[in-house]
């Protein structure tokens, strides 16, 4: 599926060093990957406590994410239990947004006039953050590659202002990008010299499988359990002490132990809902304890913003 | 007379908003021009993913002007009267005019240019712009008052005639660009007037004109099949969406491996729709083929190959997991999928499904095995007549054990993963896992339709096994919900029970199927929503209020039976007539009752005439008559009433109506002699009754 034949289409990393080099040319910051287990890209405190307040905040980053349910034991071409999100936060949400976003699909090979690019309605809500927003899915030849959304509310909080949030889905896009059936068949790198090629397969078809084994049989749910207690308990301690990042920690903590028990198959349909209120809480909590320690910045800054 | 253009462009306006929004802008702009005193005539609207425009045509170039007239204060008045009056106006004393010794103020409006009142009119519409879901963005974000749109406001071109209409909204300022297709033709587009806009667009790869797209979409998807030797399933919703999410639409055929087809066409067709928005089809012999058709945006530079192509492969990703799916679930029975139901709970109060699976199996039978539903006598849809003889025994076994199976089984298929992704699968899943596992047919289909009716326009199930799980499976959710107190109010009716009340209305009426229904809040339930029913159904309210009136009325299709048979008596002149009598009766006893409070002599008195009674004196040709019409009909309308005759009924009391007709016209009621009067009021009192063993007569208007 490569946009003419004379040109090889993007490695994996390229793709991302593409982008990287993008975003950068337009402001944003490149920050690195949170370094805790998420289950996507939105959950990265840049993302999640930066879209609250009114100082303007532009960057982009690579998240990895984990959704444990999802694991196939690296039998299903699609799948993953782990996956790249590639992420770029606006604040507020620029005029151009949608054409610099187009712009990024042309730059990673994506021929608008070749391949038909649809903005299709699709409102994003995040029950766990008590967030949601405006915006679409964009697809490329009826392929959801894209989550584009004008946040309106996080952790229950009105965005004042705005922020735009695009969300690729680098598997998809670059199994789209070089026409490939099976995301383990994706070149991640490029051969140099004699330096061989890697393949996505080379790099996390083993992960697939034994953390697949690890989520759905292995994990001890005990420990599970006492850790989600654990992860409660302290981010209510880091919100009372006043220091609402170290709380934000727990709580994606929490999220994540929440998600392996689902894994594990042992939360009944009836607690479901009981422990999703409660990670909402701890992240709501955290978003409040977070404006709570800024306010007095900001406002001081931004005369006349108010909550 | 000139015309006016006003384009609103913004980013891509969901597909399914736009048909409101056409309709929102043309409220909205008609109600700024009436209030401005502006007459308009017809409007033009049209709508794309990008842009919502209006042409109105022929608008003058200035409002009429108007004269305004307010009577104030009398000139004698004192003087905070009139410095009111003068605040209010806004005028000075010497402009009053002096009237007869009252003040009035004359205020002349001169005309507005009316392109000044649209310049005020567009902010104004696109305040108060009514989206389903709207939202804020940008800078002026900041801020809780920012513009509200459905996505971001992005350009306004407002043009009279060959002029700008000079506004601003939201920091966005009109002018006379737009832009073209987003990808065709990404540059600004300079439009001159209303004349010029469409065609403009049109060369710059967009098509304003929603019917335009949307023939292009229908024709060109049947065409894209036909030239295949396909038929297009034709889809007037996706032609509407798709539409929706274009502007220069582009149909395109595209095929999909054959071997998918041994998924089950809904599957196939519900995936196709749903997830990807395309068009499915039929090969030549009526069965669905392996082909879509997909809307593209563009006209693509090879002609659409690399669009169908990408298009194919999410189609096969998404059937691959269909079918996956399919074969998944069928490794396990109905029964062993149905294992899984005691894990979800159906009400916190109420239990598991699996509980509710069982009480809806116990009522199956039951319902069986009381003979309210009865196996199927050929050429009739079950049901029976009353007189009909207990069904041969081992039918009846046999559909009391089939019942219940299904029952058991009905909702096994909400844990398969097929109904897990498309929910809307829930039945039909089943009864294809039924029929592969080798169920009988008639429990395959139980479980398929058990869900009937889900709609007003659905059918109503009338096979004997479907007819007993669908009717306990809803009987069920009303028992259960109304035995913990979780009854709909006002608009709230979480558990949809009013739906539920509604499908038992229409399976047991089309089915004749003969029990109480309910007792208590319960039959009280059924009785409002059988009101609203028949209401709908143009039965007149007053008639339904006949019936209901007498109360205590447990069997639907009694008491349906009786409202029909009103219905038609009402039509007749002997209906009119009797109501008339019926009537001067009524009015003519309460008011006795009024009279003699403490007197015998009352309507529910002891002394109801009879033939036997000894004569009295008094008693005219008048009188006889009518006791004797009251004792021919009384008993044949009971008699008819019992065996449930109702149009019998109603002949027997229209037998009364020359007697009552000449009762009245011929003897005086109130009598000087009490006695007299007490036994004509008695006469009076057993008529009414008679009437009232039929239908409550009082309820009735006219």
């Amino acid at each position: 599926m490569a946009d003419g034949a004379d040109k090889k289409p993007l490695s994996f990393q390229d793709m991302i060093l593409t982008l990287h080099a993008y975003w950068a040319a337009r402001g944003c910051a490149i920050l690195q990957p949170y370094d805790m287990r998420v289950g996507a890209g939105t959950f990265h405190p840049a993302t999640t406590l930066r879209s609250l307040g009114p100082e303007p905040w532009n960057v982009a980053y690579v998240q990895p994410s984990r959704r444990p349910t999802d694991g196939r034991y690296g039998e299903n071409p699609m799948r993953l239990q782990h996956y790249y999100q590639y992420q770029v936060i606006l604040k507020p949400s620029p005029a151009d947004l949608q054409e610099q976003y187009l712009g990024s699909l042309a730059a990673i090979g994506i021929d608008p006039l070749l391949h038909d690019i649809r903005f299709v309605e699709d409102d994003w809500e995040s029950p766990t953050l008590g967030a949601w927003g405006l915006g679409w899915e964009v697809w490329c030849d009826g392929m959801e590659v894209t989550q584009f959304t004008y946040f309106q509310q996080m952790g229950g909080f009105d965005c004042k202002p705005v922020a735009g949030e695009i969300t690729y889905g680098l598997e998809r896009l670059a199994m789209y990008i070089q026409g490939v059936d099976n995301v383990y068949d994706l070149r991640f790198s490029d051969a140099v010299g004699d330096v061989p090629a890697v393949s996505y397969g080379d790099v996390f078809l083993e992960n697939e499988r034994q953390f697949s084994k690890w989520n759905f049989e292995v994990a001890d749910t005990d420990s599970l359990f006492a850790g989600f207690k654990a992860a409660e308990s302290e981010c209510r301690r880091a919100i009372d002490a006043g220091v609402p990042l170290a709380a934000y920690d727990q709580a994606i903590e929490a999220s994540h132990l929440f998600n392996l028990l689902q894994a594990r198959g042992v939360i009944s349909v009836q607690e479901r809902a009981n422990y999703m209120a409660r990670v909402r809480d701890l992240a709501k909590g955290s978003c409040k304890a977070w404006i709570d320690s800024q306010s007095e910045n900001w406002t001081a800054k931004y005369p006349g913003w108010t909550l | 007379m000139t015309d006016f253009l006003l384009e609103l462009r913004s980013e891509e306006i969901p597909a399914r908003m736009q048909v409101g929004a056409r309709a929102e802008l043309d409220k909205l702009f008609r109600a700024q021009m009436t209030e401005a005193g502006l007459d308009v005539g017809a409007l033009t609207i049209w709508s794309t993913p990008r842009r919502l425009a209006l042409i109105a045509k022929d608008l003058p170039q200035a409002t009429a002007a108007v004269s305004e007239e307010l009577k104030g204060p009398r000139t004698g008045a004192p003087p905070q009267a009139l410095e009111g009056f003068l605040r209010k106006t806004g005028l000075t004393q010497d402009r009053l005019q002096d009237r007869d010794g009252i003040w009035f103020a004359v205020i002349d409006k001169p005309g507005r240019a009316t392109k000044d009142v649209l310049a005020e009119a567009i902010p104004a519409i696109v305040r108060a712009f009514a989206w389903p879901k709207s939202m804020r963005w940008g800078k002026d974000s900041s801020s809780s008052e920012s513009l509200r749109w459905v996505r971001p406001l992005s350009g306004i071109v407002a043009l009279f005639g060959e002029e700008l209409v000079p506004c601003k909204i939201g920091g966005i300022a009109s002018g006379f660009a737009t832009r073209g297709h987003r990808f065709h033709c990404p540059g600004e587009i300079t439009i001159g007037s209303a004349a010029d806009y469409a065609d403009k667009l049109r060369a710059c790869h967009v098509i304003v004109d929603q019917d335009e797209r949307q023939a292009i979409i229908r024709e060109g998807a049947a065409k894209a099949a036909a030239d295949a030797g396909l038929t297009l399933v034709e889809d007037e919703g996706l032609v509407v969406e798709n539409a929706g999410l274009t502007e220069w639409p582009v149909p395109l055929l595209g095929r999909f491996d054959a071997d998918y087809l041994t998924v089950p066409p809904e599957v196939i067709q519900l995936s196709a729709r749903v997830n990807q928005k395309y068009f499915v089809v039929n090969g030549a012999d009526g069965k669905l083929a392996n082909g879509f058709v997909c809307t593209a945006n563009i006209a693509a530079s090879d002609g659409g190959a690399a669009i169908v192509a990408g298009n194919r492969k999410v189609l096969a990703a998404r059937l691959a997991d269909a079918r996956f799916f399919w074969e998944q679930d069928q490794k396990k029975t109905l029964a062993q999928h149905g294992e899984k139901l005691a894990n979800i709970t159906f009400h916190e109060k109420l239990g598991s499904v699996a509980d509710k699976v069982e009480r809806v199996a116990k009522l199956a039978r039951w319902l069986v095995e009381e003979n309210i539903v009865v196996p199927a006598q050929a050429g009739t849809a079950g049901g029976r007549a009353p007189t009909t003889a207990a069904p041969a025994c081992a039918e009846a076994t046999e559909l009391a054990d089939h019942a219940e199976l299904a029952a058991r089984l009905a909702k096994a298929d909400l844990v398969t993963e097929m109904v897990g992704e498309f929910p809307e699968l829930q039945g039909l899943m089943g009864g294809y896992y039924a029929r592969a596992e080798g169920l009988p047919g008639a429990v395959a289909e139980a479980i398929r339709d058990h869900y009937k009716p889900v709609g007003q326009g659905d059918d109503v199930p009338t096979a004997p096994v479907t007819v007993a799980v669908a009717l306990a499976d809803k009987l069920d959710t009303l028992r259960s919900f109304f035995a913990i107190d979780e009854k709909p109010t006002g608009s709230k009716d979480p558990f949809a029970l009013r739906r539920a009340a509604l499908g038992i209305i229409r399976i047991v009426t089309e089915n004749g199927l003969r029990f109480a229904v309910g007792e208590g809040d319960l039959l009280d339930f059924f009785a409002d929503r059988l009101k609203v029913q028949q209401r709908e159904a143009g039965v007149r309210h007053d008639l339904i209020d006949a019936v209901f009136a007498l109360g205590g009325e447990d069997d639907l299709v009694r008491l349906l039976a009786r409202v029909q048979a009103l219905q038609g008596f009402m039509a007749s002149d002997d209906g009119a007539n009797l109501l008339a009598g019926y009537k001067r009766a009524a009015n003519i006893l309460k008011q006795a009752e009024k009279d003699v409070v403490p007197a015998k002599a009352g309507t529910s008195g002891g002394i109801a005439p009879t033939m036997t009674a000894p004569a009295f004196a008094g008693t005219t040709e008048m009188d006889r008559a009518l006791l004797a019409a009251l004792d021919a009909a009384e008993p044949a309308a009971q008699k008819a009433v019992a065996e449930e005759r109702f149009t019998d009924a109603m002949a027997a009391l229209a037998t009364l109506r020359s007697a009552v007709d000449a009762f009245f016209d011929g003897v005086m009621v109130n009598d000087p002699d009490p006695a007299i009067r007490a036994w004509r009021l008695g006469l009076l009192a057993r008529f009414t009754g008679a009437v009232h063993g039929v239908a409550d007569f009082s309820r009735i208007e006219g």
